[in-house]
């Protein structure tokens, strides 16, 4: 499983996404090195979460490749995806609501489920050892990343911060060796963000993860990512370590120079959702 | 609670029920038998259409299509070849299904080969139907069950069209049939609920794109799903065949689909108690409600019986209990041996509601 030598973990080859007339993605190439942690930010409607979408398998690229170490991902469906080894979490939470925090965990083990339904509705021996396991390691995971003792509560009922964190450990459920966080800390006031940093550091060294993280807090994506890329128009402008990139006049130009762009007459800007 | 008390618990309701039921069986009249026989029948069929309606979210409104395949297959199977003859007589039952029929006490494989003809219409309206979501795969199944009530009517070699289907043996001990598969049927989807395949279910019924990216394989769980819902409906539909001993294609119109729709929103969408409590309810205020119907002398005014009249009720009684209790009235939970502890435990005022809350 391990890939040999430089191989990158995840690569992105020329893909570009056209919804109708409009480009969301154009060109773009990303390759992601085991055991990294990039940024993915740009202005809103650049294209970022499409990215994520065009990896997990949401949308099929119009054009280019995906592969994912070493095999070849494009347009694969999600639940394919995900079983491969990439989990991912969303801008707008998504958890399932009416579900206790425990079977939200549990419903990512379920790709791994080796009976069948037969033995399930049966209670065979398997299925009943196998049940066993995913709950041992369900609660095991939740005490790691901390709300082990709201386990039984529905997740909905949860505080917001918490709600955040059952996202990233229901993806840490399926076994991901790659995660991607579409905008974690959205939402969050400077105090819940520091403690989410800590927190992205803590399981990036205790799962061995790499991760792709989209993020406009920028005191987050400065303080813990070791490359960013910058995404405009659904193109690459920059990518560097967080000082480059920080100092990089496109970007400034990006973030805040719309009115001076508009007024050479570019016409209207397309939002592209996320 | 611990877990082997449970079943013991489970075990000793069924006793109880089996023993209600052998009473019944000698001492009820033709008229109550029936109505226990049409509970369970409907205990079955709503048991199963909440599986996707409920758990999975998956709206379909073909209930009454998988009933009516589960009753011809059922019917077709088990109806002697003289009594064959003696229906199809304007054209004559295709050939195989005109010269052989099933034996009586071989019924089981006639209700199970219903069940898996439903199962099989199930899956093969799946296909196209469960790429829909929502409304469209709603319109879709619905037009599923419009096509089995056409073909039942047209395609008369096989169902004798509109005249439809007389003289379908009786079956002795009919109540312990019915309710012997009202009781699997529970037990069986409440253990599919109950497991992981369950819980996937669950999953998409509450984000389809979380569940799939969690890697749970959409089509192939909602096919599950629907293929199960279906096999139990057409059991459904079998044991309907053998309690009214005539079938038409009128028995399965859109208006069976409606009635069990009612149940389990009545009952409360995804709880398997509120769809085995409602369909009890449901049939036995239809035969307490045929007062409503009969004529009545209220000294000088005298109202004429009105039929039809008990729906007007029965929906004045859905509209207050949706404004009351708007999940319906289980609103997705289910009962438990723990839940009954510790509503026990809570009223003799003791703290052992905690640990009943820590055991599974």
């Amino acid at each position: 499983m391990e890939p040999n030598g430089g191989q990158p973990l995840l690569s992105l080859r020329n893909v570009t996404m056209q919804f109708g007339g409009l480009t969301a993605l154009d060109d773009f190439s990303l390759e992601l090195a085991p055991g990294e942690l990039l940024g993915l930010i740009g202005p809103n409607g650049a294209g970022k979460t499409t990215v994520f979408n065009v990896i997990t398998g949401q949308f099929a690229p119009t054009r280019g490749r995906i592969l994912f170490q070493g095999r070849d991902i494009t347009g694969w469906r999600p639940d394919r995806v995900t079983a491969a080894g990439i989990a991912r979490t969303f801008q707008n939470i998504r958890l399932f609501g009416g579900l206790s925090v425990l079977e939200n965990v549990l419903v990512a083990y379920h790709v791994r489920l080796r009976s069948g339904v037969l033995g399930a509705i049966f209670r065979s021996r398997l299925y009943r050892r196998e049940e066993e396991q995913m709950r041992r390691e369900g609660m095991a995971l939740l005490e790691r990343v901390g709300l082990a003792e709201v386990a039984r509560e529905e997740a909905h009922g949860l505080p917001y911060g918490q709600q955040r964190r059952l996202e990233i450990a229901r993806a840490l459920a399926t076994h991901p060796r790659l995660l991607l966080l579409d905008e974690p800390a959205a939402g969050m006031n400077p105090e819940e963000t520091r403690q989410l940093m800590g927190f992205i550091q803590h399981i990036r060294r205790e799962f061995q993860l790499t991760i792709l993280l989209i993020e406009h807090d920028m005191q987050l994506v400065m303080g813990i990512c070791e490359r960013i890329r910058v995404l405009d128009y659904g193109q690459s402008i920059a990518e560097g370590t967080p000082e480059q990139i920080q100092r990089n006049p496109r970007v400034i130009q990006a973030y805040l120079g719309q009115a001076e762009a508009d007024e050479e007459g570019q016409g209207a800007r397309h939002d592209v959702a996320g | 609670m611990k877990s082997i008390y449970k079943t013991g618990l489970t075990l000793a309701g069924l006793a109880l029920l089996f023993l209600l039921i052998g009473w019944a069986n000698g001492h009820l009249n033709e008229y109550y038998s029936r109505v226990l026989n049409t509970a369970a029948i409907y205990i079955v069929a709503a048991v199963s259409y909440n599986l996707i309606n409920g758990v999975a979210g998956q709206f379909s409104l073909g209930p009454n299509g998988f009933m009516a395949i589960g009753a011809y297959v059922t019917t077709l199977l088990i109806l002697p070849v003289s009594q064959k003859q003696a229906v199809w007589f304007l054209q004559p039952l295709v050939w195989p299904l005109r010269a052989y029929s099933l034996p009586l006490w071989l019924f089981p494989v006639a209700l199970l080969a219903g069940g898996a003809a439903a199962a099989l219409g199930a899956f093969l309206i799946g296909i196209p139907a469960l790429r829909l979501r929502g409304d469209y795969l709603a319109i879709a199944t619905f037009g599923f069950g419009e096509i089995i009530f056409v073909l039942a009517n047209n395609i008369i070699p096989l169902t004798n069209g509109p005249l439809g289907i007389k003289g379908i043996p009786n079956l002795p001990y009919l109540l312990w049939v019915t309710w012997g598969c009202a009781v699997l049927t529970v037990l069986a989807v409440t253990s599919l609920v109950n497991s992981s395949f369950g819980r996937a279910l669950k999953a998409i019924r509450e984000d389809e794109v979380a569940a799939e990216a969690m890697g749970v394989a959409l089509f192939r769980h909602k096919m599950l799903a629907l293929v199960v819902s279906g096999f139990f409906g057409g059991i459904a539909g079998g044991l309907l065949a053998f309690l009214v001993s005539t079938i038409s294609p009128s028995a399965f119109t859109f208006f069976m689909t409606f009635t069990l729709l009612i149940i389990i929103v009545l009952g409360g969408l995804g709880s398997t108690t509120g769809a085995v409590v409602t369909a009890v309810i449901y049939t036995v205020l239809q035969e307490l409600l045929r007062v409503v119907e009969s004529p009545l002398d209220l000294g000088p005014v005298h109202i004429p019986g009105i039929s039809g009249m008990r729906m007007v009720v029965i929906s004045a009684l859905l509209i207050a209990v949706m404004l009351f209790y708007r999940r319906g009235l289980f609103g997705g939970r289910e009962f438990s041996w723990d839940w009954l502890w510790q509503k026990w435990t809570k009223r003799k005022g003791t703290s052992w509601n905690q640990t009943a809350a820590s055991r599974s």
